[in-house]
């Protein structure tokens, strides 16, 4: 059992026998991670407590939460990776996580006016220019963040509107225009200096420009390509993925004949394979080199694409392209399987025949790479191995001062809610830069606030009854549109009363029992009432031990251990984190509060937070 | 009280009986007693040991008199058979229960209120029948429900919550049982289930009449420093004389204890009890010796807690009464009411 528990630290007894240390419950790590969703998130938006500005009703709130932390929740209530929803606790205490991401999207489908929250940016500014490159979410996010604190921003991108990958990438049947331009508008109203329509072309005219400090938030541009025989011969039927999407978004292709085949497995794959069964194909099939479990695609991705009749096949890579004097014929394929080799999956020949697939199409979505020409190598820019730039994680500078990088730029390609989480953490560095203070030793730290919820003998300030029902389905538009017009939305999204349901499965995990060593008279009450059996009031031991001793076994070593200091009894208690239900019948059952349910608040330094 | 009933989810490696079920298909409805009283500690072990033996819920009979002590059969078992009876009378419906279905796993749950002040009478005479069943006394040394008043198990010159001090000398049940005739007498204490839930387990399969006194706060009405019922004060005055393990047919005796010092009890259903005494003057197959044991400890001020005497041979009600061992319930009408032709001989013998 590996121990991730930072409170594992062992101390000697008064025995000579190691046991655990008493947790501080007043490390802001602690309880953040409690909330595993928001420990998950990368951004850490307060997911429950948004939820419950939901389920009141509180959308616009609910959705100014969400844009504080994550600055696009329209567009992340129907796009986001959604790290936070295998994390949520309800995949260990029942089944299905709460709907996290399409609740964002009721929150933001609800919301009334949001101007009047927004952040005020003062017209005398601090005398700091900063260039932004590119205008996809990573610099969107930095622009909001030094705004309000006076900065002048300017913004550079090649296209002629805001957006990046959010406009040339998703298709509009998962990410309506209106939704996206909404949410840029917003960020651009607020003052930025757009410079669109400009290709940068040489880092060094951007620096000879004299800005104060530079964020480069170009993206991976570059589609990966695939060198096996007849890739140039066939060349005008083969495209890479990304740059089509982005001609059927910006118009340039609105059609797709024949049988296409899209070769790879992640989300340009899943977005190529709508698309084209959109844009009149034939026939489309998505051909990966590996098994399906493993594919790149999130399985609500494939799960959409299966379910609009597009077949997945597995474990076959690639041979060769045939073609006759340059038409394109179809593409052989080998047969491999899984093996396990010293714990690592390695696919070898299955001993079947390649298998021949006609196609008049190929679109090809095998991974996107970091690509920056543009930027000459001796300006103290250091790069890797891989072309990607070499940053220090927390504060994404590089190694010339001046310039930071985020966003699918900094670390290759990534995703959205990445973007963000990277863009409160530069614009930070930025602000310390600009005002000469030291980027780690000046960084503002994390904080947590624990508030008691009680509000009468049996009364709490949240909805503390467990609610079993299932996770809900989120709506859709009839098939017959949906799949006949690419700008229709394919998810309609919950309405307010399915929202407010779903919104009740959350468990309010940042709700937390909260320990009083001293008030307790270990009369078992919480142990007893307790559903999963949490709670525990044993001997200390090491934790290796301990885990094996409680009440259910605490095997899950992710999670963390709330060891009390000792008891009367020379007991501890220990809870096991693991699954609790946040229910506070624990509390409600102690004779002497020394069980309390208190709201955790934790506080990530950002700037500009409204 | 809470009023939020317990969820029915439950932790994903809670253990599976040998009959498919978890501890939580033991449950009752929600208890409606105070926060933190001992009595729902009591009925927690008591689902424990239940669902650790793996007897089907419906094999039960739970009966009780009046009290806080006497609701909790709500609060345990909610697909058993149970009868809430009137204050101090649960013993006479124990018995007829018994008597009329002998099949069924008898659990009587009773206050000290409800055993030695009102009931008594009726406590000393299911003793000396012998019925087969675990009585569970909940005892607190007050009346809980009627809110706090002295029960006649509370020590003399301990007080009440205002400070007023017991002028009577304590009814002891553990003494009484060991006096008349009881076949398996216990006391422990509901803060330690560790001890408490094997005694449970071993009194259910005790053949005969087994009694568990446990000292059960009231966190209410008597856990204060007066009180010789509170959590700290049974904490530091009680001594564990003998440690049990019960350990079903067939399975594996893993418990080690120091040798010499450990004695396996045949039940005579095959079980095992594996006993340890922690004090070696201590016999709990002399009923006298034990008797003097636990009155010399207690004029100490000391508890005496553990497996204080049993007799795993000693025959019940119906071996004393040599009943059909068919419960009545499963006879048929011919065989329960034979007529006239039966009737006759019998009247006949008696003129
Ligand atoms: C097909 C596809 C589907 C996706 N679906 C999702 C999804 O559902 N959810 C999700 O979270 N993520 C998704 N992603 C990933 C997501 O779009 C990116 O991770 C995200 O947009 C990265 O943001 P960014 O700000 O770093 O860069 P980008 O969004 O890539 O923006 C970079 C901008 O820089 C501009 N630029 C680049 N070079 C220059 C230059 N030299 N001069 C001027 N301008 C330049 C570009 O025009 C672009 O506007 C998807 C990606 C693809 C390819
Ligand atoms: C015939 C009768 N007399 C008196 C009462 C009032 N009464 C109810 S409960 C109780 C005492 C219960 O004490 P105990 O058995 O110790 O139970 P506890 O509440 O302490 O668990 C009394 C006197 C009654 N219900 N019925
Ligand atoms: S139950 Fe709610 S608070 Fe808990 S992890 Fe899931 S979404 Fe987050
Ligand atoms: S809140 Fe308390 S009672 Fe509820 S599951 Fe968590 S530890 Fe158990
Ligand atoms: S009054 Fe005393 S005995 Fe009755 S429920 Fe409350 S604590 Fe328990
Ligand atoms: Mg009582």
């Amino acid at each position: 059992m590996e121990l991730k528990n930072p409170s594992a630290i062992e101390r000697e007894s008064r025995a000579g026998r190691y046991v655990m240390k008493p947790t501080n419950v007043f490390d802001p790590a602690y309880f953040h991670k409690v909330v595993d969703c928001q420990w998950a998130c990368p951004a850490h938006t307060p997911v429950p407590e948004y939820i419950r500005l939901i389920t009141q009703e509180r959308y616009t709130e609910a959705y100014m939460l969400n844009w504080d932390s994550n600055v696009f929740p329209g567009v992340l209530g129907r796009t986001c990776d959604r790290p936070c929803e295998p994390a949520c606790r309800r995949v260990r205490t029942e089944e299905k996580p709460v709907a996290i991401c399409r609740l964002k999207r009721v929150a933001a489908d609800n919301k009334g006016d949001i101007s009047a929250y927004l952040p005020h940016v003062p017209t005398v500014k601090n005398g700091k220019k900063i260039a932004l490159l590119g205008a996809g979410p990573a610099s969107l996010a930095v622009a909001r963040d030094l705004l309000p604190l006076g900065y002048e921003v300017h913004m550079f991108d090649k296209d002629t509107k805001g957006g990046g990958m959010m406009r040339s990438q998703i298709p509009a049947f998962r990410l309506p225009q209106t939704v996206l331009e909404e949410e840029v508008d917003v960020i651009l109203n607020m003052g930025v200096a757009t410079h669109f329509g400009h290709e940068v072309t040489s880092m060094k005219t951007m620096l000879d420009m004299g800005f104060d400090a530079y964020f480069i938030g170009t993206g991976a541009p570059r589609g990966r390509e695939l060198d096996i025989p007849g890739r140039q011969e066939a060349d005008a039927h083969i495209s890479i993925g990304i740059d089509w999407l982005s001609s059927v978004a910006f118009g340039h292709t609105d059609s797709i004949k024949g049988k296409v085949i899209v070769m790879g497995g992640g989300n340009t794959a899943m977005d190529c394979c709508r698309t084209s069964r959109r844009l009149g194909a034939e026939s489309v099939t998505v051909v990966v080199r590996s098994g399906f479990d493993v594919m790149k695609a999130s399985d609500w991705e494939k799960e959409d694409a299966m379910s609009e009749g597009i077949p997945i096949i597995n474990n076959r890579p690639p041979k060769e392209f045939v073609h006759e004097n340059g038409k394109l014929k179809g593409v052989w394929f080998e047969c491999v399987t899984q093996v396990e080799e010293n714990g690592r999956v390695k696919y070898v020949p299955s001993g079947e025949p390649d298998v021949f697939m006609e196609a008049d199409h190929i679109l090809m979505a095998i991974g996107q790479e970091n690509h920056c020409p543009w930027i000459e190598r001796d300006l103290g820019i250091d790069f890797d191995k891989w072309d990607c730039p070499v940053l220090d994680e927390l504060t994404l500078q590089s190694t010339n001062p001046k310039i930071f990088f985020g966003g699918d730029s900094a670390f290759g390609p990534e995703n959205i809610i990445w973007a963000s989480a990277h863009a409160h953490q530069a614009a930070i560095s930025i602000h310390l830069f600009c005002q000469g203070q030291d980027l780690k030793s000046d960084r503002p730290p994390e904080g947590v606030n624990l508030i008691s919820q009680k509000m009468g003998v049996h009364e709490w300030s949240y909805d503390s009854a467990h609610d079993p029902a299932h996770r809900f389905l989120v709506p859709q538009a009839d098939k017959a549109i949906t799949l006949s017009n690419i700008k229709v939305e394919v998810e309609l999204g919950f309405d307010r009363q399915l929202g407010a349901a779903e919104a009740q499965r959350c468990l309010n995990c940042d709700v937390q029992t909260v320990f009083t060593e001293k008030l307790c008279i270990e009369c078992d009450a919480c142990v007893d009432i307790c559903p999963m059996d949490c709670i525990s009031f044993v001997e200390n031991a090491q934790e290796e031990d301990l885990r094996l001793h409680l009440m259910a076994p605490a095997t899950n070593a992710e999670q963390d251990l709330y060891v009390s200091q000792d008891l009367p009894t020379g007991r501890v208690m220990v809870k096991d984190e693991d699954v609790c239900l946040h229910c506070g019948l624990c509390a409600e059952r102690c004779p002497t509060n020394a069980w309390d349910m208190q709201k955790s608040v934790f506080h990530l330094p950002q700037l500009g937070s409204y | 009280m809470t009023f939020v009933a317990k969820p029915r989810v439950h932790h994903p490696l809670l253990p599976i009986n040998d009959i498919g079920l978890t501890r939580r298909d033991y449950e009752g409805s929600v208890s409606t007693l105070c926060a933190g009283c001992g009595h729902d500690s009591v009925s927690a072990a008591v689902i424990a040991a239940c669902a650790e033996l793996s007897i089907p819920p419906h094999r039960f009979a739970k009966v009780s008199g009046i009290g806080c002590s006497s609701k909790t059969p709500s609060y345990f078992l909610d697909k058993s058979h149970g009868f809430n009876s009137v204050h101090g009378r649960m013993p006479s419906v124990a018995t007829g229960a018994n008597l009329a279905n002998r099949s069924l796993y008898c659990i009587g749950v009773s206050g000290d209120g409800d055993s030695a002040s009102i009931g008594l009478g009726q406590f000393a005479h299911i003793v000396r029948r012998r019925i087969n069943m675990l009585y569970l006394v909940d005892n607190n040394g007050t009346y809980g429900l009627t809110k706090g008043q002295f029960s006649a198990t509370n020590d003399k010159g301990s007080t009440s919550k205002r400070g007023v001090p017991n002028l009577y000398e304590p009814i002891d049940l553990v003494t009484l049982a060991l006096q008349l005739g009881a076949s398996f007498v216990a006391r422990s204490f509901s803060g330690d289930k560790r001890q408490l839930v094997p005694l449970i387990k071993a009194g259910i399969k005790h053949h005969g009449f087994a009694l568990i006194d446990v000292i059960s706060p009231c966190v209410a009405f008597n856990n204060h420093s007066g009180s010789t019922k509170s959590y700290d004060y049974v904490r530091h005055h009680s001594e564990s004389v003998t440690k049990i393990d019960y350990v079903e047919s067939g399975q594996e005796i893993t418990a080690d204890y120091e040798p010499g010092t450990t004695e396996d009890v045949e039940m005579p259903d095959g079980s095992t009890l594996r006993l340890s005494k922690v004090d070696a003057n201590f016999d709990p197959h002399d009923r006298i010796k034990a008797l003097q044991y636990v009155q010399r400890r207690q004029s100490e001020g000391e508890v005496v807690t553990g497996l204080l005497y049993v007799d795993p041979e000693s025959p019940d009600c119906h071996d004393i009464l040599e009943t059909i061992d068919t419960p009545l319930n499963e006879l048929d009408f011919a065989d329960l009411c034979p007529g006239n032709a039966a009737l006759a001989p019998i009247n006949q013998s008696f003129r």
